[in-house]
């Protein structure tokens, strides 16, 4: 297979290769696709399966859960992970919870639920069917959990508890405190660690992914550099699956972990894999407003805390303006005098509606002079949990929130069960991602993609919970299946060969950049570039976007671009540590792969879910979509530097979920 | 508004593990209080890198404490001397009282973690010995009803606290048998409170002190530094909880 089969030739358009829904059949509902589908694909015979090597670049939640259940199969596995260890991939960080339509609660949740619940949040830019899958397959994943001993929150009398998450009625959230991201990661990196007990994964940690390596257009291995020694290394395998996270960093600032990065897919989208949605990203609203140019990164406080707190600004900009200077203290604002936004604009919804609604609410307060942060530009709205301390007690928000508060007092020197909280939206979660099938392959045979890396569920926003929901579904109960419809029709397992002369050519062109990379010998450390790049790319194409300003970035992206191959400062050599050899590598990356962000953002001149073109507006301010003109995915074909990369779409149906004005009134 | 704070920081710099290391002094100056200290560390790196140097190499990843990543020794004590906080989580507001002083940096040392490079160090013993048996056996599709099996919640809570580990090695650092009793034990305490870990629970805790013995841990040296040194406060009870187990096992045969 190649791009062409699954393009019809005249228009670009994708096919999913899902399998057939038709709401008026029953034998062909959304229902039973899944079913259907897995009965229908190929089958490798257990047998066959320790025959076959795959790789898998990633341990978070996806690449680790994928990898675990995969030699638990019999399947041979190469797994790899930048940091030290496997447990410490960025899934560690995630906060709140995991969704799950369990309706342990009996508050009326269903798996229809959920998929209705994810296909509105997503602003009606998903697949219906695979969000019917995900949200089947939802509560596999809690109960695997459980089994494997994570400890989530339990109630009195020791069954699990639930909490509630923005978009969404019911309580259909999982969690192990603030921590629920660090005991699932835990979870699969056990399930990983028996299999590399049983010699079924070859754990490759400090190896980071350079290129991809295609053999007659298959992806049949990587080309990866030893981040301890610096020696360029090749892997063959039967296929290739990249669980390489999101690329929020490319706004330098975001609550992503340090070193999370866009090279593998980006590697992989050089070499024809299709990027699909990469205007998508999420801003997330509870963030800790930045405080100086010195700063790392943003931290995130979790959504979880909007189920207890309120959300508001002082009611005039004289007020705010006092608050700012420290002149009054939050808590000495009469009731009257303060705005309760979110619950105001939003009755229904109040203080859980979508990120997306509540970040562009917040800098709409902003952007009017009611801003809280006592920082030059004052951004920031304040979070109070004065009425939940009152109502339950402090010892039950402790209880709830305990480790949140903390680590909020330890950053700002601010205790939040005396005064609310300051917050502010930050870049947080990329929907966009590789274009992947039903089968989660990308457009490339071989190459599979799971997790954030991948495009598939959320749509234009993500629901809060939902992104543990998806790595996991993806590497326990998805991938694992759909992974032998592709083994069982490749050739010969065996068949790749690192001596092959495709990986020496893609080894060459992988050093020779590297090389070029120490050999610019400028005087700007590689920080300068990528900063300049993710200010820029907050300010043109973050919570708002218009057209003067997309088209102002694709200028200036060149620009930022061609002054670092020209003047960046890469100390050190390629053989061994070399920290800001692999930054720079990654920055590199950045600067390409931010073109293509922009292009997708200013075709797409309506507005969805967290992609917010200002031309493209209610009268309210919320999203306007154009279903006429924008109802599908669009994915993007890399031409070579600095050429207009070819957009594909796949036209997106929607059986079940009808497309309506969101409302969350 | 906050004043700026101004610091020598002596680091140890070591290239390669056979280096044989040594300390340069660089001034880090007009240090905001609310800065965190890699943040401080990275104003230094950045001008390292303009200038073509070779910044310090350190760990670090989340920036958040959770992942583990980040740690070496602050003036001789692991993560630093505020108490429950990660090196990545420790701000310079901690240092007011140190402003114009000279603050030490040092690589974790312990014989099983070996130095990298500069503050860098291998721990990947930690995860031998969860690969040793620091698991619950259960395959992907084979678990039954999440609450088919209630938990107590004073388990639940307590097996919760002893999993919160995130494996920085600061216990082992701080242990002048470099022992990792706390690391394991709270492995093995986790799984062990819990009904889903109690099948393997006897032959978990033999093989994980198995293999920590085999990574050249020390024993424990009853100082209780660990607990003290620990990001996350896992409490000595957990080392009590794993020699309970071993002891069991051990009749067990
Ligand atoms: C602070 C925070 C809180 C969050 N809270 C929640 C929450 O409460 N609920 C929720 O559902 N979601 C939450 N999310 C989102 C969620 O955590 C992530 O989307 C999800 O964990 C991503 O998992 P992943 O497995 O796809 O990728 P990651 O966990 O990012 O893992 C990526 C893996 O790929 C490896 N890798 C990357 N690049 C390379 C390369 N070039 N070479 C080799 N290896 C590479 C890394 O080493 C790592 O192992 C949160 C996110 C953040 C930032
Ligand atoms: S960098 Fe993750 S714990 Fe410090």
């Amino acid at each position: 297979m190649t791009t062409e089969d699954y393009t019809t030739e005249s228009n670009n358009t994708l096919r999913n290769n899902g399998p057939e829904i038709d709401p008026n059949d029953p034998n062909k509902s959304i229902e039973s696709a899944w079913d259907r589908h897995r009965f229908d694909i190929k089958m490798v015979n257990p047998a066959n399966k320790r025959k076959y090597k795959i790789i898998v670049v990633g341990t978070g939640l996806a690449g680790a859960s994928a990898a675990a259940t995969l030699g638990e199969l019999g399947y041979n596995v190469l797994n790899f992970c930048f940091q030290d260890s496997p447990r410490r991939a960025h899934s560690i960080a995630a906060q709140g919870g995991i969704n799950a339509a369990k309706n342990y609660q009996n508050d009326g949740d269903s798996v229809y639920r959920l998929f209705y619940d994810t296909v509105k949040g997503g602003d009606f830019r998903s697949r219906e069917s695979n969000v019917y899958r995900l949200a089947q397959v939802s509560v596999n994943i809690i109960d695997q959990a459980v089994a494997q001993g994570v400890p989530f929150g339990r109630e009195y009398g020791g069954l699990l508890a639930n909490r509630s998450f923005g978009g969404a009625l019911v309580s259909r959230t999982f969690y192990a405190k603030g921590q629920t991201g660090q005991q699932l990661l835990l979870g699969a990196y056990q399930a990983h660690s028996r299999m590399v007990d049983a010699g079924k994964i070859v754990m490759k940690t400090r190896t980071e992914m350079l290129d991809l390596v295609l053999i007659d257009g298959e992806a049949k291995g990587i080309i990866v550099r030893n981040l301890v020694t610096g020696e360029i290394e090749s892997y063959a395998a039967d296929c290739v699956v990249l669980a390489t996270g999101g690329y929020s960093n490319v706004f330098f600032l975001s609550t992503n972990a340090m070193g999370c990065n866009v090279t593998s897919t980006w590697r992989a989208s050089r070499r024809g894999a299709l990027f699909a949605n990469p205007c998508y990203t999420q801003i997330h609203p509870t963030c800790i407003p930045q405080a100086g140019d010195y700063q790392s990164k943003l931290t995130l406080m979790s959504e979880s805390l909007r189920n207890d707190g309120r959300v508001w600004v002082p009611k005039t900009k004289e007020l705010a303006e006092q608050v700012r200077s420290g002149a009054i203290k939050p808590r000495d604002i009469k009731e009257e005098d303060r705005d309760y936004y979110l619950e105001r604009i939003y009755p229904t919804f109040g203080n859980l509606v979508p990120r997306d609604v509540a970040s562009r609410a917040a800098k709409r307060m902003c952007d009017d002079g009611k801003g809280v942060a006592q920082t030059e530009r004052g951004y920031g709205v304040f979070l109070d949990f004065k009425d939940a301390i009152e109502r339950d007690g402090e010892d039950a928000v402790r209880s709830r929130y305990g480790n949140l508060f903390e680590m909020y007092e330890r950053i700002t020197d601010d205790n939040p069960y005396e005064t609310p909280m300051r917050i502010y939206p930050a870049p947080h979660y990329t929907m966009g991602g590789l274009w992947v099938d039903y089968n989660l392959m990308s457009n490339v045979p071989g190459l599979f993609v799971i997790g954030e890396a991948n495009f598939s569920d959320h749509g234009a926003n993500r629901l809060g919970a939902s992104a543990l929901m998806q790595g996991l579904a993806d590497g326990y109960f998805i991938l694992p299946y759909t992974i032998g419809h592709y083994l069982a029709q490749v050739p010969k397992a065996g068949f790749s060969d690192v001596k092959r002369p495709e990986f020496t050519k893609t080894k060459e062109e992988a050093i020779e950049r590297l090389e070029k990379l120490l050999n610019v010998n400028g005087t700007k450390s590689c920080d300068v570039f990528h900063r300049d790049l993710g200010y820029l790319m907050l300010d043109k194409v973050g919570m708002g976007r218009d057209k003067e300003g997309l088209e102002f970035m694709l200028k200036r992206v060149r620009e930022i671009r061609e002054d670092f191959w020209e003047n960046v400062s890469v100390p050190g050599t390629a053989d061994g540590l070399n920290p800001s050899l692999e930054k720079a590598n990654r920055v590199a990356d950045f600067l390409e792969f931010a073109e293509v962000m922009v292009y997708d953002a200013l075709t797409r001149s309506e507005s969805c879910g967290g992609h917010f073109r200002e031309e493209s507006q209610t009268e309210e301010g919320e999203a306007k979509r154009d279903d006429e003109q924008f109802c599908h995915v669009a994915a993007w074909e890399y031409r070579g530097p600095g050429q207009e990369p070819i957009r594909h779409t796949e036209e997106l149906t929607f059986d079940y979920v009808k497309p309506s004005q969101r409302s969350y009134k | 508004m906050s004043g700026t704070l101004n610091f020598t920081l002596k680091v140890w710099r070591q290239n390669g593990t056979k280096d044989s290391g040594y300390f340069e002094e660089y001034e880090a100056k007009d240090i905001s209080e609310h800065m965190s200290f890699l943040e401080m560390m990275d104003i230094v790196n950045e001008k390292l890198e303009a200038e073509n140097k070779e910044p310090i190499v350190f760990e670090h990843d989340c920036r958040e404490g959770i992942c583990g990543s980040c740690g070496f020794m602050i003036n001789g004590q692991p993560h630093g001397h505020k108490s429950r906080t990660t090196t990545c989580q420790l701000h310079m507001r901690e240092f007011k009282y140190m402003d114009g002083g000279t603050i030490v940096l040092e690589p974790f040392s312990a014989k099983p973690f070996k130095v990298l490079k500069d503050l860098m160090i291998d721990r990947s013993a930690f995860d031998r010995v969860i690969q040793s048996g620091g698991y619950v056996s259960i395959r992907t599709g084979s678990a039954p009803d999440a609450h088919s099996i209630a938990v107590e919640k004073d388990s639940a809570d307590k097996a919760f606290d002893a999993a919160t580990c995130i494996g920085c090695g600061a216990c082992v650092a701080s242990c002048p048998n470099a022992s990792a009793m706390l690391f394991t034990g709270a492995k093995v305490t986790h799984l062990g409170l819990i009904p889903q870990g109690q099948t393997e629970r006897y032959s978990r805790v033999q093989e994980m002190v198995n293999q920590m013995d085999s990574e050249d841990f020390g024993h424990c040296s009853n100082f209780g530094e660990c607990t003290l040194a620990c990001p996350k406060g896992i409490s000595l009870d957990v080392i009590s909880q794993m020699n309970k187990d071993l002891l069991v096992s051990q009749f067990k045969g």
